[in-house]
């Protein structure tokens, strides 16, 4: 029997679905796009029986549901080795791991719209509190981009990291953080944006993109 | 290959997830404790030779650091295949896996003291976020563990993974910490109650002071 295609719960809003969106497209796995829309909490209904967690993304894999995005991304490659986007050495792929970990636990769950939401009502406060923390965690990763960085975020291979930071760069941009404090990280997101994968796993370009925002 | 550092505290819940896996694979390494009651991790020292963030655990493998208690997991299941702490087949490691992000990503930083602080001055406000932010953990994994758990001993299936070593500390930190009302999660404690009468849960309980 042939297998499905995946189904990829997402929103197009969602940074961590961003980030598996351009593993399925730099793997070149082909999947079917089902919207969960933030702005509407759909999160909170039929999908919390996919996602106790109510959270995107979600990638059901013949019948069975994977959730947490860094989760996703790791059995992404496992069961698609082709082209690969972790290192071979065990210790160059904890060091990519790390560098993943500090955005996806260090910044990322502080900057979802739960605990902004929850702290403050007022735009200024939310706007301050992500700030707080997106400069807090870029300033910690900048300093360790120094030592891995080449021509992407870990060497001259696409790797995790990648997927990633561009996605948290997307949203600190959205919140008018001065970027040039964080050369590496500014150069990384240019230089990715480029790629046609990172281009197409953009959140305009999604089928839940409203048609009276583009252009 | 020389025997790994550990840069921990017997407090840091992170640092207790990454020593149940060495002690569960008996790798021989050495403690460096690191104060962060102190801020010993913020040091100028600290930050320019172990870790720039400034964070614990760090495992120096010769010469070279890693942080991130999650990375630190993988590499050691990667170098240390014996006593394997994560299924063979891929779909089961990403469950495993998915219970250790719910936790490190879901949970943990939300109830981090620092985090709390930042939202709210006022003790009482920053005891409501931390219950709110556990429990709406917990209660999204009581029902996977449900799912997952073969006998409620383990996280997942029949045999210690890395889940476990997440998950340890966490509900310590519920109890212990914040003395949240754990009624509504019976699987996550007969899990817990379970994995706390191992030798290598022990060994890393915060009542043991590090030397």
């Amino acid at each position: 029997m042939a297998e499905t295609k995946p189904i990829l719960y997402s929103c197009r809003t969602s940074s961590c679905s961003f980030r598996v969106r351009i593993a399925l497209a730099l793997k070149r796995i082909d999947y079917e796009y089902r919207s969960v829309s933030l702005l509407t909490h759909e999160q909170f209904g039929e999908f919390m029986k996919i996602n106790p967690m109510a959270q995107v993304p979600a990638l059901v894999v013949n019948g069975k549901t994977l959730c947490q995005s860094v989760s996703i991304l790791e059995f992404l490659e496992e069961k698609y080795p082709e082209i690969p986007l972790l290192p071979s050495d065990p210790f160059d792929r904890a060091v990519v791991r790390e560098l993943v970990e500090l955005v996806n636990s260090g910044i990322q769950p502080l900057t979802n719209d739960s605990p902004v939401e929850y702290h403050s009502s007022d735009p200024a406060g939310q706007s301050a509190w992500e700030k707080h923390w997106t400069t807090k965690g870029f300033t910690a990763l900048e300093t360790r981009l120094a030592q891995t960085s080449g021509k992407y975020c870990f060497g001259n291979q696409i790797t995790l990291v990648d997927l990633v930071v561009v996605p948290q760069a997307v949203n600190a941009f959205k919140l008018n953080i001065d970027m040039s404090q964080y050369p590496i990280i500014s150069r990384m997101y240019t230089t990715l944006m480029e790629l046609e994968e990172f281009k197409t796993s953009s959140p305009s370009e999604q089928p839940d993109y409203p048609s009276e925002l583009r252009k | 290959m020389s025997r790994p550092i550990l840069y921990a505290f017997h407090v840091s819940s992170c640092s207790w997830r990454v020593r149940i896996a060495l002690a569960h694979k008996k790798i021989e390494h050495d403690i460096r404790v690191v104060n962060i009651v102190n801020r010993e991790s913020r040091s100028p020292e600290y930050m320019s030779k172990v870790n720039p963030a400034g964070q614990i655990p760090a495992l120096e493998v010769n010469g070279n650091v890693i942080a991130e208690s999650l990375a630190i997991l993988e590499y050691l299941e990667e170098v240390y295949p014996q006593k394997p702490l994560l299924p063979k087949e891929a779909i089961e490691r990403a469950k495993v896996r998915e219970i250790c992000e719910l936790i490190a990503t879901g949970i943990q930083p939300l109830q981090n003291p620092k985090v709390a602080a930042r939202h709210s001055t006022e003790t009482e406000k920053r005891l409501e976020w931390t219950e709110y932010y556990i429990n709406r953990g917990f209660i999204a994994l009581e029902k996977i563990l449900n799912t997952t758990s073969a006998n409620g001993k383990y996280c997942y299936g029949d045999s210690l993974t890395t889940a476990d070593c997440v998950l340890v500390p966490q509900v310590f930190n519920a109890i212990a910490r914040f003395k949240l009302d754990m009624t509504p999660y019976p699987k996550i404690m007969s899990i817990y109650n379970s994995l706390m009468k191992l030798e290598e849960v022990k060994l890393g309980h915060p009542d043991n002071k590090l030397s």
